[in-house]
């Protein structure tokens, strides 16, 4: 025979396992995770240890309203996950394009800021340490809510030409995981660039 | 503590850069840990290794014999056992470690102590003695250390460029130099003569030919070697005209961008100072002895004796190669 | 439809009666069948295995006498340079992720990976970076000396790989591969965690998992944390080279030492990366060919757990020499010494599993127990170098060298061997020829032991590593000579391998579904299993189902 049937009696529970997209996500997550701490501890160590150019303190303005708007960006995909979950697919529409033009907000705001910082200000990443370790790891993080934007498009694009369901809530779920990741990323470095690091 | 005598000696005979062979107080007290660790280990070796064996070659299944053995998971005694003996064994060598750390990294500088410092560069190692305002290159001197008196030497370590260590097995272990990153070292050498090593992290193309020679000498000897090395070229010397056209070709070449002679127009720092170059007994860090072929043929072509070395071919005449060897010869 | 009906072609199963050989090339090009892939990240790591083989022939040609000219400094500081990074990445982390692909969904009673084709994107990722990285042979350009292929060895340290140093792109070449193949490498993990955490068949608990689940399991979880770093230290060096970045550059106050920081972030948990399969496959095969269960299943779970966490906490062990304060060297020293108890414990169960066994000595357990002495001795040496003083003397020397090559060679090669003879049958249906088998061990086992039992002792006389030509009178001549020699035994013992490998892919006796009596999943399939690899998803009671129905007057779920 060419396969042995191994069945066994075993307890009649159900037998339920973690959703693989969840998992999946979760260990990508850990992973970002670790390259982000790698660049905060690279910003944290050379805190103070310029030679020379303009340090935090002189140029750098805390970024309260992009801030604001992508932490509540959170609050939004939530809402947008738990609406679709429930079927209400027009306040998902809703909730999505809100979280989509928070995020959009964020990266506008942030582009102005490296705008204001090269031209009028003259920091670049090859001007100092301060300089390399600030636009890399804020960069980094701006890298990722590109790619969230990205999805968040796409997911857009498809629920306004119909194609999103109920039964999709769980794959939009998993990926606002992703996105609650970013935000949570933009809290740490928030703290070390805006709060310690002046 | 010490171990003098026979097998040090014989160790020194094998090999003269052999980490059994110690003559300097850092080296002792390592070698006495790792002989502490080997008996450890060894201990180790023995009880598992027969252990390994008794079970090879005891529970091999004999010929028609197909019955399955006795089915054990586990046994909870036995796991005990055998995480608590090793934990044991392991504060045992975390506890004698530390203190060969403490007492090697926290040693305080005695008054007597000789500074250096030492530069590492690609591919030869500069040598400056603050206490006595002098700059040489490959070649340390260092007093012997009695216990009575001990002059150890502190070496301070910098780098002027990518990452080296400085490795001399018999008198320390190594210790890195990297750019902007002082580190120090320190040797205390029991015995006079001449102690080997070499750079001990790769550090580009000629990483292998970087070759350290310490000269622990008696200190009367020390001090005469200081006070020569202290002395300036004589720039109203009798040369001769060989010698005389020698220097001018140095002085008026790139020689002086790269190369130093205290006393002179040459005030280079990015290849070693020359001032004293025929008191050394070695070339490019060791790569060649210091003879007069080896000189101008380092001149005409240093990749002939270390290729990938810094140093530029000079592309001089066979006259001017003959003049410039002539007047580094006089610079005793 | 009865699953006892289906035929099963007796090749492999990707080969069938009637395509073309352009049908078939595609049908593995474009792939994501888990078994599949799993075998061709197993050929991709042997044709990187060769090429590595012969970077260290010309290394120990070269070292074989003092003052050797068989090749220049520039040509010898690439070939130990690419012969550390394509064992390490191209095929040491590639065949043994191969193993995994290939047998967790087998092992678990699942039909596939939990994402087959971020599978395939990961071994294209990892492919393409091992030919990127020898491109640079071909392709790098820069001025004489600093072109083509990398010469900063394999951990590339600042501020050697800056371009005031490293001029052309030979670094980059380094850089980008391993960037490249690092996404594959974290797909990897990402796709063996969620495959085991989310795809294992009815009654298999985390605690019925066959210990190379488990193990995997803590592969995959490390690999996320520590492939990661490089990735981020790499992306740093890019920008310090080409984006004016400033991470390392001296000049500017950067630290020389924070890349080795973030390099052996990264490096030394990878070396647990390998080590783990390695332990998985002796966990499995040393069982079943001692006729009894694995000595302490929940212990080997336990001590992998732990290595898995203190692995992550001993990396600057390798930077005793860079002068960190004596508080920040002992405390390294503190926990690599720890890891040493759970990788004990693992050691003393695996003798426990052969305690009082019956055992066969068949090619399989010949490597098995080739790779317990040499672990030993291995775990013994890492005790000495993990004493900071003793490492101020040994690191940078042969005797380190020596050291990881017992690891990898001794214990991570010596597995993979065992693993090859014992699932070889599963994969292809054949068994690999036993005469060839002892021939490729004894072989292998003399040249293993000449070259790296004597390679000690030129350290522990002062001879440093990644030196192109060393000094005559230095007590190191004759040494080195015999390691040179044990090299061309290994080698003679790896053609011997590979031609038992292609032999008996033709010729070698028909294993039918579970050719060693074995007791976990894959063995209930064909030899090699259908495509589906089970026509109903089996429901498993204890770690060994197999070893239940065999005893069903004895079964496990009794005593678990």
């Amino acid at each position: 025979m060419s396969t042995l049937p191994a069945t066994m009696p075993v307890a009649e529970r159900p037998w339920v396992l973690p959703s693989r997209g969840r998992v999946g996500m979760f260990c990508l997550i850990a992973g970002e995770a670790a390259i982000f701490t790698i660049f905060v501890v690279a910003y944290i160590y050379y805190i103070g240890k310029s030679l020379s150019g303009p340090m935090p303190r002189e140029v750098l303005e805390i970024p309260i309203i992009t801030t604001i708007c992508l932490l509540s960006s959170s609050l939004t995909i939530h809402f947008a996950v738990r609406a679709l979950k429930q079927g209400n697919i027009g306040s998902f529409r809703i909730f999505w394009f809100i979280t989509l033009a928070l995020g959009a907000i964020f990266l506008i705001g942030t582009a102005r800021d490296w705008h204001h910082l090269i031209y009028d200000r003259g920091l670049t990443i090859s001007t100092n340490l301060f300089g390399t370790t600030y636009y890399s790891l804020v960069g980094l993080h701006a890298f990722h809510v590109t790619v969230g934007l990205v999805g968040l498009t796409l997911v857009m694009l498809l629920t306004v030409g119909g194609k999103v369901h109920q039964t999709d809530a769980e794959h939009v779920d998993v990926f606002s995981l992703y996105w609650h990741f970013v935000d949570v990323v933009w809290v740490v470095v928030f703290t070390v660039v805006y709060l310690i690091g002046r | 503590m010490r171990y003098s005598g026979m097998s040090t000696m014989l160790a020194a005979q094998i090999s003269p850069t052999n980490i059994f062979a110690p003559a300097s107080t850092p080296a002792h007290s390592i070698h006495e840990l790792y002989l502490f660790v080997l008996a450890v280990t060894g201990a180790i070796f023995l009880v598992v290794f027969s252990m390994l064996v008794y079970a090879a070659v005891k529970y091999r299944s004999r010929p028609g014999d197909d019955r399955e053995p006795v089915q054990i998971y586990g046994s909870d005694q036995l796991e005990l056992a055998w995480t608590v003996i090793p934990v044991l064994i392991v504060m045992v060598l975390f506890l004698s470690s530390a203190r060969v750390i403490h007492a090697l990294q926290d040693a305080p500088k005695p008054p007597g102590a000789i500074e250096v410092t030492a530069v590492g560069h690609q591919f030869w190692w500069e040598y400056r003695y603050p206490q006595y305002g002098f700059v040489t290159a490959n070649e340390l001197h260092v007093p012997v250390s009695d216990d009575a008196q001990p002059t150890p030497t502190f070496i301070a370590l910098l780098s002027a460029d990518t990452d080296h260590s400085f490795w001399i097995p018999r008198l320390a272990g190594k210790t890195d130099l990297i750019a902007n990153h002082p580190n120090g070292t320190w040797i205390e050498p029991h015995e006079t003569g001449l102690f080997l090593g070499q750079c001990a992290q790769y550090c580009g193309t000629q990483h292998a030919k970087m070759l350290l020679r310490v000269y622990v000498e008696p200190r009367a000897d020390f001090d005469q070697w200081v006070q020569a090395q202290k002395r300036t070229v004589q720039s109203n010397a009798a040369m001769s005209p060989e010698v005389s056209e020698g220097r001018k070709v140095f002085e008026t070449t790139a020689c002086i961008n790269c190369h130093a002679v205290a006393g002179t127009v040459a005030d280079g720092r990015f290849g070693p100072n020359l001032t004293h170059l025929m008191s050394r007994e070695t070339l490019a860090a060791g790569a060649a002895s210091n003879t007069r072929e080896n000189l101008r043929l380092w001149i005409q072509n240093p990749d002939a004796i270390k290729p990938g070395a810094l140093m530029p071919a000079m592309n001089l005449t066979d006259k001017e190669l003959d003049e410039v060897t002539a007047y580094l010869l006089t610079l005793h | 439809m009865s699953s006892n009906s289906i035929t099963i072609p007796n090749s492999l199963s990707g080969t069938r009666e009637g395509r073309t050989w352009l049908e078939t090339l595609h049908e593995w090009v474009i792939t994501v069948d888990h078994k599949k892939l799993g075998l061709m990240y197993i050929g991709t790591a042997l044709f990187f295995l060769v090429l590595g083989g012969i970077e260290a022939v010309i290394i120990r040609i070269q070292l074989a006498v003092p003052h050797n000219h068989f090749v220049p400094p520039q040509v010898f500081n690439r070939m130990f340079t690419m012969h550390g990074t394509t064992m390490i990445f191209f095929v040491a982390m590639t065949i043994l992720f191969g193993f995994g692909m290939y047998l967790i969904p087998l092992m678990i009673g699942a039909r596939d990976m939990a994402f087959p084709r971020l599978n395939a994107w990961g071994y294209w990722m990892t492919a393409f970076g091992g030919l990127l990285l020898y491109f640079s042979f071909v392709g790098g350009d820069g001025l004489y000396g600093a072109g083509t292929a990398p010469d900063v060895g394999w951990w590339a340290y600042a501020p050697l790989t800056s371009t005031a140093f490293s001029r052309g792109h030979s670094t980059d070449y380094w850089t980008i591969s391993l960037l490249l193949s690092g996404f594959g490498s974290l797909a990897t993990g990402v796709n063996v965690v969620a495959t085991i955490v989310s795809m294992r068949c009815r009654g298999m608990t985390l605690g019925r998992m066959p210990l190379l689940a488990w193990l995997y399991l803590v592969m995959g979880g490390l690999l996320l944390f520590t492939i990661t770093p490089l990735t981020a230290a790499q992306a740093m060096l890019m920008l310090d080279r080409y984006g004016g970045g400033h991470f390392f550059d001296t000049q500017a106050g950067g630290s020389a030492v924070i890349w080795m920081h973030f390099f052996w972030v990264f490096g030394h948990p990878e070396v647990y990366v390998l080590i783990i399969p390695a332990f998985a496959f002796i966990s499995e095969i040393v069982p079943v060919f001692s006729r009894k269960p694995i000595f302490g299943y929940p212990i080997m779970v336990a001590a992998t757990v732990a290595i898995g966490f203190i692995s992550m906490s001993v990396w600057a062990h390798h930077m005793f020499t860079v002068g960190m304060p004596s508080w920040g060297n002992a405390f390294f020293v503190l926990s690599t010494a720890a890891i040493a108890v759970p990788t004990g414990i693992k050691i003393f169960n695996w003798l426990g599993t052969m305690w009082g066994g019956k055992i066969r000595y068949a090619t399989p357990m010949l490597f098995c127990i080739a790779f317990l002495f040499q672990f030993l001795i291995a775990g013994l040496t890492g005790i000495m170098l993990g004493s900071a003083p003793v490492n101020w003397q040994l690191s940078g020397s042969y005797f380190v060298v020596a050291h990881f090559h017992y690891v990898i060679v001794g214990g991570i090669l010596f597995a993979t061997f065992a693993a090859f003879y014992y699932w070889f049958p599963k994969m292809t249906g054949r068994m690999l020829n036993e005469k060839l088998g002892k021939w490729h061990f004894w072989l292998f086992v003399i040249g293993f032991h000449l070259t790296f039992d004597f390679m000690h002792i030129p350290g522990l006389l002062g001879m440093p590593r990644r030196i192109y030509t060393y000094e005559p009178g230095r007590g190191w001549e004759g040494w080195n000579l015999i390691v040179s020699v044990g090299a061309l035994f290994q080698a003679a013992a790896i053609l011997c391998f590979v031609f038992n490998l292609v032999w008996s892919y033709f010729q070698g006796r028909l294993a039918g579904n579970d050719p060693w009596d074995a007791w976990t999943l894959e063995w209930t399939t064909s030899s090699p299993p259908p495509d589906y690899n089970f026509a109903v998803l089996p429901e498993v009671r204890s770690r060994r189902p197999l070893w239940d129905i065999k005893h069903p007057e004895d079964p496990d779920w009794k005593y678990e």
